[in-house]
């Protein structure tokens, strides 16, 4: 989208040959979090719509920030690479500082918050739904932010097709002590809602878990799905000679 | 050894008539009376070691870093001037994000050397600016493994396998000429390192110092980092156990 450069730590942009992000292209879908006893898991497909052809299917939309935190993205794929660019330096920064101390989940949802709000600001905007769950020191974090930068914090978020799909089912079924089996059951649930009905979900997911011990990112899989209606087996039934 | 300039010291710019730039050399020697800081490649990674005079007893201890980071594979031990040291790992920094955001890959350390050398060595050549009263040792871990690189006030860059800067320099490198470091792993390195400024300290001269000493090897996962604290006790403890050895005699 932009040909002129713009680093985080330089101000001017040249309007020269300069557009604007007006679509987004490469998109994913849904992202969802939650805590659970231990810790924070975030889910998300690997797929990567261009429009409404289902091209890539091998996308990771979540990865480790540092050693605190996880970030999952849905919206444009390739802004979300280069906010993983951002946070890789900022990141390297931090470390850099070899002092013993490290940017928690709360210090990257405000930077990741500044980010998009400052992007949107300028009507260049990143065009992305950012989940940010880490733990640190015990506790547990979980927030959201959007492309308008609007940002917030909770016991379980979701991005896209998941804010009216799977929110409804975490709000009904989720409690404060979950185990790792009990909550991995209910993402699956809320996972498996969203690959009936949202036609940009494939069937192969990440769950991702970040404790206080670190980062796990699960390999990808698929959930068994029942096709095997009666509305189904015979869809002419109700109207005759239609296909 | 030392010549008085007169006359054509008063400018970086200047030539003396027998080809020497005295305000280089004059550089050199604010790098001579700082605390030695010492750097050797081992066997799997680079140990550098900084002798940290305290001037006083009110400073707290860890404060006042004389090794940087300057990338997650790579770091420099400054020795000289601390504030020109810092506007060094600062341009460091600088060109190893930007190498690393233009090529992809985390900017080789022989590269990283060569721009930092190129940095100083421009200070060098204009009237209105002064030479770095520092001198830099870098170590980093890439591609084509362990690499020691010295950069003087001049600009000028080697590599080595074993060097040493500031006041106990000359004692420093006999001490590391003796070890065999290709047979060493970063393990024993430290202790040595540790022994070794253990030993050039002056005591009569300065009074107190602090150790401080970081690594980058295949146990640090190839990353620059502080020694961790428990090897760096045991490091102190020996060189203590050391000097305390050469002393009985």
């Amino acid at each position: 989208m932009e040909s002129a450069a713009v680093s985080s730590h330089d101000s001017t942009i040249q309007e020269i040959g300069f557009e604007r992000t007006l679509y987004p292209y490469v998109m994913g879908t849904s992202v969802l979090g939650m805590k659970y006893k231990d810790g924070v898991l975030l889910a998300a497909d690997l797929g990567g719509s261009y429009g409404s052809t289902l091209r890539y299917k091998s996308v990771e939309r979540i990865k480790p920030i540092g050693k605190h935190s996880l970030l999952g993205a849905s919206g444009e794929i390739s802004d979300f690479q280069e906010i993983l660019r951002y946070l890789d330096e900022l990141i390297l920064y931090d470390n850099m500082w070899d002092d013993g101390n490290s940017l928690g989940p709360k210090e990257v949802h405000n930077y990741l918050n500044r980010l998009m709000y400052n992007r949107r600001n300028k009507f260049n905007p990143l065009w992305n739904s950012l989940v940010l769950g880490g733990v640190k020191n015990g506790q547990k974090y979980l927030g959201m932010v959007g492309m308008i930068g609007t940002h917030f914090e909770d016991n379980h978020v979701a991005t896209g097709f998941g804010n009216h799909l799977a929110r409804p089912i975490l709000r009904d079924e989720w409690n404060e002590d979950m185990s790792f089996e009990e909550a991995v059951k209910l993402l699956e649930k809320c996972l498996r809602v969203l690959l009936y009905r949202d036609r940009s979900s494939i069937n192969k997911f990440q769950i991702a878990k970040i404790t206080e011990e670190g980062v796990t990112i699960f390999p990808p899989y698929s959930l068994k799905t029942f096709w095997g209606f009666s509305a189904f087996k015979n869809p002419t039934k109700g109207a005759e000679g239609s296909w | 050894m030392s010549s008085i300039g007169t006359g054509y010291d008063l400018s970086v710019t200047t030539f003396s008539p027998d080809g020497r730039v005295f305000q280089i050399e004059y550089a050199a020697k604010a790098v001579d009376n700082s605390g030695t800081v010492i750097g050797i490649k081992c066997k799997d990674g680079i140990v550098m070691g900084v002798e940290k005079l305290i001037s006083s007893k009110m400073m707290l201890a860890g404060s006042n870093r004389r090794i940087h980071s300057v990338h997650r594979h790579s770091g420099m031990a400054v020795a000289g001037l601390a504030a020109d040291g810092r506007q060094i790992v600062a341009r460091a920094k600088s060109e190893a994000t930007s190498y690393e955001r233009v090529y992809g890959e985390p900017i080789p350390v022989k590269e990283l050397a060569e721009r930092v050398a190129g940095y100083v060595h421009l200070c060098t050549l204009y009237w209105w600016l002064r030479p770095f009263g520092c001198g830099v040792l870098l170590g980093g871990y890439d591609r084509d493994g362990p690499q020691l690189y010295m950069i003087e006030p001049s600009g000028i860059s080697y590599r080595y396998f074993g060097a040493a800067i500031g006041k106990g320099r000359q004692a420093a490198k006999t001490e590391i000429e003796k070890l065999k470091l290709s047979e060493l792993t970063c393990r024993e390195g430290v202790i040595e390192v540790a022994k070794i400024i253990y030993g050039v300290h002056d005591e009569a001269k300065d009074k107190a110092f602090e150790l401080e000493m970081s690594w980058v090897c295949d146990e640090s996962n190839r990353q620059h980092q502080k020694v961790p604290d428990d090897l760096l006790e045991e490091a102190k403890a020996a060189a203590k156990a050391a000097l305390e050895e050469m002393d009985a005699d």
